[in-house]
């Protein structure tokens, strides 16, 4: 409905243009001037129309904050998530002030000295004083946003080394992610690409000691209230880690390990409890009722009901599904946790399953993985 | 020819006789070529608008079919009339390849620099015509690649404009890294291969070939603009060439210089040793002052418009030719900005993040400086002054939400979501094509010979001024709400289930903004053949492109090139009758020069 009245007005404003450019061409027969310049009449109709265009934004803004306001994410889910929604906001003040102004100006100007045969401009070149206002304000505005977007990020992304966290490796690949857990140890063991082999899916070297206690799951479980330290792998393309709720995003780089740490401060319950989110989960699952009605009707599956979940996106572009690499990311209270992690089997208990299943095909132990290591090695050396 | 022309070339020795194929296919004379890189760019440009109008079709009505679709894509990409997801990213790719670099960087400068630096600086053509005609065949030659490569078996590259590898260089990863990225590879090649020769032309020309009292302070912002985006492209450009050719090396001959530690399709690759960062900062060594290759020419042009419509000398001259240097100088040490969250070091990030904020000082000064032209000014509200106004207002609205991602904190959040998109598209996507338009309607009559209607310019102005606000302004909340972008569907979401109205808005503004293009379409074909007979000065400008005669002639002026005497920039001098005195008039006895 919304977008047959854009469309009905649109086409409304294009045939009021039309029209009003037949008019021009008619009453300018009379003048004889075909010229193609603007006249007087053009400017003043132009310069009506560039006051109306001010409007135009000043509306859209407005409707737009109403409108669209509630849409963009709300409350940090992550400790310094809060500070940098702070300098968001102090950045949005200081963005609409400056806009609110100088759109003001350029339309209001344009309406204002729209041209008149006979008048004639003001000889103004320059004025060092204006240039200096102008670019002296600016430099110290920025400034002070510099001062507080660098300490911010000072903050953010140097994680000390001797601070407690908890180290989860990230795993990305066309067109999935993978959470390594690095066990009681609490150090994730070597991996490698060239060790990839059945089950062991991320490549983890089963004979590091670190490794043994390694758990590999499809699902991110995280602790409320403990910064988590995210080491963050691909295997084949750039990915994105991308946690919008949590303010968290880094890229996931093959032949490196990327980093990331955040505290989560709410708990996915809690979170869903929200009041702001109760209200969208209640939007989004009208309109999914009301596709649903559309999909029953041509003979196709409702969709389900929507409850809130943190995500964990990509977002760098990585393939044609590159649209739907998702994982749910869980955030619990720490008994909660524990109780989870607890009894996940480590990967080198799975390593064992798979092979004392499927005896035939030879052991897969650490030994015989060590060995495939070792030529791998070889065969990049003589490279 | 009429016979002033015969005997002007006659005396000169310019003149060969102009085959047809001299004249307008091999030709070297700088405005023909002009006319070549325009029309070549408005069909490029198409191809890109049309594409963005098919992916955002998709984006609105996903999973929907289109009869469109299947006739435009055909029944592989398209079966039934729906979009399959590889040929959503190949558009999108193309769609931004063409538009930055065939569109507004060769459509935009190529055009421009060739028409107004010699008509402008005094001079008969470039200082090397040989070599601009070269420049323009090997773009049409790259052009024509790019569009070829949409018609290979695989289809064309579709790993995003900025053809980041190991995605690019995997045939494997996706279908487009295959005979299509080879081609785009080499298009690109040949690309910056044309490009650099324009811009060294151009860059000679400035400095050796300026009429008598043409000294640099007098010289038109445009000409200023040109000339410093032609130095940052000579600087920047092969950077890009020498990415483009280790991505080849790394493609086709087994090195390793971005790849590393990949495991794909079941089986671990050869390469060691890599790394696509140092891509990406190559790739972004050249992109970065890339975006100033763009706008900075579009400025020059609404610099030197809004200065001629407003009666009024452009506001601080001396300030915007600094402000275009400071711009120059500062964009080719803030790449980084664009690879806050690539795993660089944090430490990079702040450094980048500082010499990013610093950029908005002298835009700041830019646009405080147009905003005072036209404060008082005398406005003739021309089609082109409409785009430069325009221009303006997109390149704040566009400009500010810069503030956000060139800020490392706030980037991590915002960076790869459709604000990404909203933002530069306004200020320098919009803002760009709007100084193109401004461009092509104001120096129309120099290059045609004839006018544009300028009701039809009107009407083109105003739907898509309502169309890009429209399509862009919305695009920033659902960026906000942390949709990202080149996602072919955000359906696999329910979190982003209340994004598709939205989705739905700004396809339809992108539908109407889109096909009323057709109106300027049809007002500039039509007028190359019926518009108004043009005269020689229409819009009473100073510069000295006006002194030359409507009839084109190689080597521009009949006779003596004229002697400059000011600045550009004497409309509404008290000191004169009239409301404009061109660069040639003498100072009058005792006239002094009152601006500094």
């Amino acid at each position: 409905m919304e977008i047959l009245l854009v469309i009905l007005v649109l086409v409304l404003l294009s045939i009021a243009l039309w029209q009003l450019t037949k008019i021009f061409d008619l009453t300018q027969v009379g003048d004889k001037d075909d010229s193609q310049v603007a006249n007087d009449g053009d400017n003043n109709t132009q310069g009506y129309l560039m006051f109306g265009f001010l409007a135009f934004i000043y509306i859209f803004t407005i409707y737009g904050l109403i409108k669209w306001g509630p849409l963009v994410l709300h409350t940090s889910a992550s400790k310094h998530g809060e500070t940098v929604d702070n300098l968001m906001n102090i950045t949005w003040v200081l963005i609409f002030l400056v806009q609110a102004i100088t759109q003001v100006l350029v339309h209001y100007f344009s309406f204002k000295y729209r041209g008149k045969k006979g008048n004639k401009a003001l000889f103004f070149a320059d004025s060092n004083r204006l240039e200096v206002i102008w670019s002296g304000i600016p430099a110290v505005v920025l400034a002070l946003l510099i001062g507080y977007g660098l300490y911010a990020w000072v903050d953010i992304m140097f994680v000390d080394e001797n601070e407690d966290t908890i180290e989860i490796e990230l795993y990305a690949q066309q067109f999935n992610w993978t959470a390594r857990y690095s066990g009681t140890d609490n150090v994730l063991g070597k991996a490698n690409v060239r060790l990839i082999e059945g089950v062991n899916t991320l490549g983890v070297d089963l004979a590091d000691p670190n490794a043994q206690d390694d758990i590999v799951v499809k699902e991110l479980h995280i602790p409320i209230g403990k910064k988590i330290h995210f080491k963050i792998r691909s295997q084949d393309v750039l990915h994105s880690a991308f946690f919008p709720h949590f303010r968290a995003q880094m890229n996931c780089v093959p032949g490196m390990v990327t980093e990331f740490a955040f505290e989560p401060v709410y708990t996915t319950d809690e979170y869903r409890a929200m009041p702001f989110m109760v209200e969208k989960v209640k939007n989004i699952n009208a309109l999914r009722v009301a596709k649903s009605k559309i999909l029953v009707t041509n003979g196709q599956a409702a969709l389900d009901p929507y409850t809130f979940d943190f995500l964990l996106l990509c977002n760098k572009i990585c393939g044609a599904s590159h649209y739907n690499m998702q994982m749910k990311v869980i955030v619990d209270t720490p008994e909660d946790f524990k109780k989870w992690l607890s009894d996940k089997p480590t990967i080198v208990q799975e390593v064992k399953t798979a092979n004392a299943s499927k005896p035939v095909e030879g052991g897969l132990g650490a030994d015989s993985i060590k060995a495939k290591d070792t030529a791998a090695i070889a065969k990049v050396v003589m490279k | 020819m009429s016979a002033e022309v015969q005997e002007h070339t006659h005396e000169h020795e310019h003149h060969h006789k102009d085959t047809f194929i001299t004249k307008y296919i091999f030709s070297i004379d700088h405005k023909m070529i002009a006319k070549q890189y325009l029309i070549t760019g408005i069909v490029m440009g198409v191809v890109g608008v049309v594409m963005s109008m098919l992916f955002r079709m998709q984006l609105a009505w996903p999973e929907e079919s289109f009869k469109i679709f299947n006739v435009l894509l055909g029944d592989k990409w398209a079966p039934n009339g729906v979009m399959a997801n590889d040929i959503y990213l190949a558009l999108v790719t193309i769609h931004g390849t063409i538009m930055v670099f065939f569109v507004l960087t060769a459509g935009l400068s190529g055009t421009f620099s060739n028409l107004l630096i010699p008509l402008q600086i005094g001079a008969r053509d470039m200082a090397s015509g040989f070599l601009n005609m070269i420049s323009y065949w090997l773009f049409f030659l790259s052009s024509v690649i790019m569009l070829s490569s949409l018609f290979v078996e695989a289809g064309p590259a579709n790993a995003g404009w900025t053809i980041y590898p190991p995605l690019s260089a995997l045939p494997q990863a996706i279908s487009g890294s295959g005979a299509g990225m080879t081609l785009w590879l080499v298009s690109m090649a040949i690309f910056i291969a044309a490009s650099l020769m324009g811009s060294l032309n151009y860059i000679v020309t400035v400095i050796n070939l300026r009429t008598k009292g043409m000294s640099m302070t007098r010289l038109p912002l445009t000409i200023w603009a040109f000339f410093v985006t032609a130095i940052i492209g000579v600087i920047s450009f092969p950077v890009l060439l020498s990415a483009a050719l280790l991505l080849i090396f790394d493609r086709s001959f087994g090195t390793s210089f971005f790849l590393s530690d990949i495991y794909i399709a079941g089986e671990v690759l050869h390469y060691q040793g890599g790394s696509p960062v140092l891509f990406e900062h190559l790739f972004w060594f050249l992109g970065h002052p890339e975006v100033y290759i763009i706008i900075l020419p579009a400025l020059g042009i609404t610099s030197e418009i809004i200065a001629t419509n407003s009666r009024k000398p452009i506001f601080g001259y001396r300030a915007m030719i600094m402000s275009i240097l400071a711009i120059a100088f500062l964009s080719t040490i803030v790449w980084g900005h664009h690879m806050f969250i690539s795993g660089m070091n944090p430490f990079l990030g702040s450094v980048f993040t500082f010499t990013t904020l610093l950029i908005a000082i002298p835009s700041a000064v830019k646009a405080f400086n147009y905003i005072t032209t036209l404060w008082k000014g005398n406005l003739q509200l021309n089609p082109a002054m409409l785009f430069s106004i325009g221009l303006v207002s997109t390149f704040i609205t566009g400009g500010l939400t810069g503030i956000i991602l060139g800020d490392s904190t706030l980037d991590i959040n915002v960076h790869d979501t459709y604000f990404v998109v909203a933002h530069f598209h306004l200020v320098m996507g919009i803002s760009a094509l709007y100084g193109m338009f401004a461009g092509i309607y104001h120096w129309f009559p120099k290059m045609f010979g004839r006018m544009l209607n300028k009701n039809l310019g009107y009407v083109h102005f105003w739907v898509t001024a309502v169309c890009a606000y429209g399509v862009f302004f919305p695009m920033h909340f659902i960026g906000l709400a942390g949709l990202p972008r080149r996602y072919y569907t955000n359906t696999n979401f329910p979190l982003f289930d209340d994004l598709q109205n939205v989705n739905v808005l700004i396809t339809t503004f992108a539908l109407i903004g889109g096909i009323f293009q057709l109106v300027f379409l049809y007002n500039f074909f039509s007028s190359i053949f019926y518009g108004k007979k043009a005269v020689q000065n229409p819009w009473k400008s100073n510069t000295l492109e006006w002194t030359a005669p409507v009839e084109h002639i190689h080597g521009n002026w009949p006779g003596e090139i004229p002697e400059v005497h000011r600045w550009p920039y004497d409309y509404s001098n008290p000191a004169h009758e009239e409301d404009f005195v061109p660069q040639n008039v003498p100072m009058k006895d005792g006239e002094e020069v009152l601006h500094h």
